[in-house]
């Protein structure tokens, strides 16, 4: 594999499919599923509740096994260090006994090479690296309170630090502004996009929002209702940065009516039981 | 009612229930054998406070032994079954079906084995005290947020990284709210291993003092039993509320 199609298939689902449970209690929730995604990719899932959109955030996180198929990680394959993932979802679930920083810092007690470095005191480095995030999400004079003495959209701003402390190669979000207000969301928009425009990951984005997916991704997979499969698959291609006025721009409003159809009048295939290959 | 209002009107409702106890039984001329008024009970612990002393040491001693072996067996069983579902969902019946056994009941049992003595009441006060804290701990753990259980396993961590990370931590409170029903059991179960088989102890002592009808002496045995069942509760309350503050939400 030469470098650029090694980037351009930086994950590689090969025919991936997942059925939960055994027997009588099998539930397809993935049909067999073909998808590729470029290393520094913004790839955002939109679908009807239930068709499998965190079935495939967990896939990608090796959380779930797949039932049929593969998963390849292009850096794997070269025996490269495994590919770094960081994680987010709707609820921020911060340690209430540590602060901010010390919940921000968390992967680095976990990660290697960080993790050795833990030990090694460079705590005092880690500490600046954390400060530097929480700065830049404008949450610093918070970096010593504790998590239930903030609000719901400053939760989720130390969440994304806490995603991204470790420089993952892959950030993983599901429903990361589902609970927020419309504000609120709006506002993480443009810092998620900021942290993404500086240290390009690949990212991986569930959400319930069409307008989120259109305003953050450069592509956009749309999935039908269970078994989920992918019904579409297509870029956006905003400049960036996208400024939040974008969002009242005739040519976005008409990407997320078209979004919007293509959820709606998906009529549901595949077997309800399960055994639909 | 402010909070100073509130201690100072329960302190107004426990002197009263004394001097209307002291007075009752006056106006009423009761016997001192049956009941002996508050102010007869402080004499008599006066009166035999050096006799008294010893049996509160044992006490308070195979409480304290029990208790901490209890909690180190508790502490240990409980971090094994809440890390592991399968544990878990085993052990759980057994644990529930030991726990729901009168502790009172082993005690023959421990007696038979061991002979009468100090260590049937710390086996006593160590057996009763383990299950709140197995329960507590395995809970806190067993029940850490799904998401977060994800987080952590996508960061590639290990069942002790997040166990000591994550499950511990956050089983703390529980554990610590545990501790002063614990230590309250642990005292009721080595006073009543004290009254079935000792030779010591203030259980012993009130056993010893009903068979001879001083029964003065008695209820400042229970007098005593009372202040040390509260002391004890009141430590471990304070240790809890100062280990775990941010499980109380207090502002700092
Ligand atoms: N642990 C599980 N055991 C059995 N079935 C499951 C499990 N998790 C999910 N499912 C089923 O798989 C299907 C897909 O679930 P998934 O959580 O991926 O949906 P989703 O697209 O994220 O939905 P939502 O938008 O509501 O979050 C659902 O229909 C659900 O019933
Ligand atoms: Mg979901």
């Amino acid at each position: 594999m030469n470098r650029a199609d090694q980037s351009a298939r930086f994950v590689e689902f090969d025919g991936v499919g997942l059925t939960y449970g055994r027997d009588a209690e099998r539930t397809q929730a993935l049909m067999p599923t073909s998808l590729r995604i470029a290393k520094g990719d913004f790839l955002a899932l939109v679908g009807p509740s239930g068709c499998g959109k965190s079935t495939i955030l967990k896939l990608v996180a090796e959380l779930l096994e797949p039932t049929e198929g593969r998963i390849l990680f292009s850096g794997r394959e070269l025996g490269a260090e495994p590919v770094r993932v960081g994680m987010a979802f709707q609820s921020a679930s911060l340690l209430p006994w540590m602060t901010i920083r010390e919940n921000v810092m968390l992967p680095l007690k976990i990660v290697p090479p960080f993790k050795a470095g833990f030990r090694a005191k460079k705590a005092g480095e880690y500490r600046d690296r954390a400060d530097a995030l929480l700065e830049r999400v404008g949450l610093i004079d918070f970096a010593d309170k504790n998590p239930w003495q903030l609000s719901g959209g400053m939760m989720q701003r130390a969440n994304l630090c806490r995603a991204l402390i470790h420089d993952p190669d892959l950030l993983l979000l599901d429903e990361p502004f589902g609970a927020l207000d419309q504000f609120t969301r709006e506002e993480l928009w443009q810092t998620l996009q900021d942290l993404w425009l500086d240290r390009s990951p690949t990212v991986l984005l569930v959400t319930h929002d069409l307008r989120e997916a259109a305003y953050l991704a450069s592509r956009i997979c749309v999935m039908s209702p269970r078994p989920g499969r992918i019904i579409e698959d297509r870029a956006v291609t905003f400049a960036r940065p996208r400024p939040i006025d974008l969002t009242f721009d005739p040519g976005f409003t008409a990407l997320v009516q078209e979004l919007r159809g293509r959820i709606v009048h998906t009529p549901v295939t595949g077997s309800i039981g399960g055994s639909a290959a | 009612m402010s909070p100073r209002q509130q201690k100072l009107a329960s302190a107004g409702l426990i002197v009263g229930v004394f001097v209307f106890w002291e007075l009752f039984c006056l106006l009423a001329g009761i016997s001192e054998l049956i009941l002996p008024r508050p102010s007869r009970i402080i004499a008599a612990f006066i009166e035999y406070q050096h006799a008294i002393w010893p049996h509160v040491w044992q006490t308070f001693y195979t409480t304290m032994v029990g208790f901490v072996c209890g909690v180190a067996i508790g502490l240990g069983l409980g971090v094994l079954i809440g890390s592991s579902k399968l544990a878990y969902d085993t052990a759980y019946p057994l644990l529930v079906g030991i726990s729901s056994i009168p502790k009172v009941a082993v005690v023959p049992i421990f007696v038979l084995w061991f002979g009468a003595g100090t260590i049937p009441a710390i086996l006593t006060a160590m057996i009763i005290c383990i299950f709140p804290i197995v329960v507590n701990v395995s809970t806190g753990i067993a029940t850490v947020e799904p998401e977060l259980e994800d987080v952590m396993r996508s960061l590639k961590a290990t069942k002790r990284e997040i166990l000591w990370n994550v499950g511990l931590p956050r089983s703390m409170p529980y554990f610590f709210a545990s501790l002063k029903v614990a230590i309250t059991l642990s005292f009721v179960g080595s006073v009543i291993a004290e009254t079935v088989a000792a030779n010591k102890g203030v259980g012993n002592l009130m056993l010893i003092a009903s068979s001879s009808f001083n029964v003065p002496l008695v209820f400042a045995g229970l007098m005593v039993l009372a202040i040390m069942g509260v002391s004890l509760y009141a430590v471990f309350s304070l240790i809890e509320r100062n280990v775990a503050s941010w499980a109380m939400r207090k502002e700092i």
